[in-house]
């Protein structure tokens, strides 16, 4: 159980790191953009701009709490 | 064309940064330590790894492309932002810069100070801790050539990239016989997060069903995107720091 528990927060780490909200907002983002690719939307720019706002609020959060 | 030349570069220097922070563990344990044990941890390390990418690399190309690039693009993206993270906030002040002179002396106290292995002929803590340091330093290499490799049908030349950084790291380590200190790693880490950032986006677009304007030459768009944005949120961040420190100017 114990090697279980570590074995999934090294690959938490490894994959989500310090701030969880960023790897929640690139799902969501991703998720928006094939819906609206399926209603036939160019919808390229989208997962750029969600990168741009998820880092600064990220970086924002990281800065206030240091 | 493009796309294999940054994939090239972004591998390279993954591999190079994380070969030079594996040396400098490896250094500290076997200059003071005895090299036999640390580099049968170093051997045994790399053979995992190698297990590792030569299992899953092959296996993923029975994955349907579009799927692939969906799933490896994402984790690519939430991988590469906290590189991205990371080196922003070193670059402005906020985190500390690695220094691998430091790590290196904080490394050969600690082995040091661990207790001695007597007349046994293996030097399990030599072995384990030179082991651990390449696998967990490793394991970034070998995602990395994974999901570089298999999304874009190219796993031999991620690889080749990855041992060519190894190589040479280890090559200069030899000749040097102390950390690459003076490897710009700060910089290079700085480069490979806009590198990862740049492929997890176009690869999870791509996946989820966009089509690039201008296909491949995205990527370069991409990446000056991203670049003019992290100097943006560097700059802005530096002046915040500034103005809770005056006196640091």
């Amino acid at each position: 159980m114990r090697y279980a528990r570590s074995f999934a927060a090294f690959w938490w780490d490894f994959i989500v790191g310090d701030d969880w909200r960023v790897a929640a907002g690139v799902a969501i983002a991703l998720g928006l953009t094939a819906a609206l690719t399926d209603y036939g939307w160019s919808a390229w720019w989208l997962l750029p701009l969600a990168v741009a706002v998820l880092l600064g609020r990220s970086l924002q959060r990281a800065t206030r709490s240091g | 064309m493009s796309s294999t030349v940054i994939l090239f570069l972004a591998v390279f220097a993954a591999s190079a940064v994380e070969a030079v922070e594996a040396l400098t563990i490896v250094l500290a344990v076997g200059v003071v330590r005895g090299w036999r044990s640390t580099l049968i941890g170093v051997g045994a390390a790399s053979l995992v790894l190698a297990a590792v990418v030569a299992a899953l690399g092959p296996a993923l190309t029975h994955v349907p492309i579009s799927s692939l690039r969906l799933v490896v693009g994402a984790l690519l993206l939430a991988f590469g932002l906290q590189w991205l993270r990371k080196a922003i906030l070193r670059a402005s002040g906020f985190m500390a810069q690695r220094d691998e002179a430091v790590a290196f002396e904080r490394e050969r106290a600690e082995a040091g100070a661990a207790a001695s292995h007597g007349a046994s002929s293996m030097d399990w803590y030599s072995f384990t801790v030179a082991f651990k340091g390449v696998l967990l330093e490793g394991l970034e290499v070998a995602f990395i050539v994974i999901t570089f490799g298999s999304t874009q049908g190219q796993l031999g030349l991620a690889a080749a990239a990855a041992g060519a950084a190894l190589v040479l790291v280890a090559t200069v380590g030899v000749l040097v016989h102390a950390p690459l200190s003076r490897v710009p790693e700060n910089t290079i880490k700085f480069a490979v997060g806009l590198l990862l950032t740049t492929f997890g986006i176009f690869w999870a677009a791509e996946g989820a069903g966009v089509s690039w304007p201008g296909d491949e030459l995205a990527l370069l768009g991409l990446l000056g995107f991203l670049a003019a944005l992290a100097f943006f949120l560097v700059e802005l961040l530096r002046r915040q720091r500034l103005s809770l420190q005056p006196g640091e100017a």
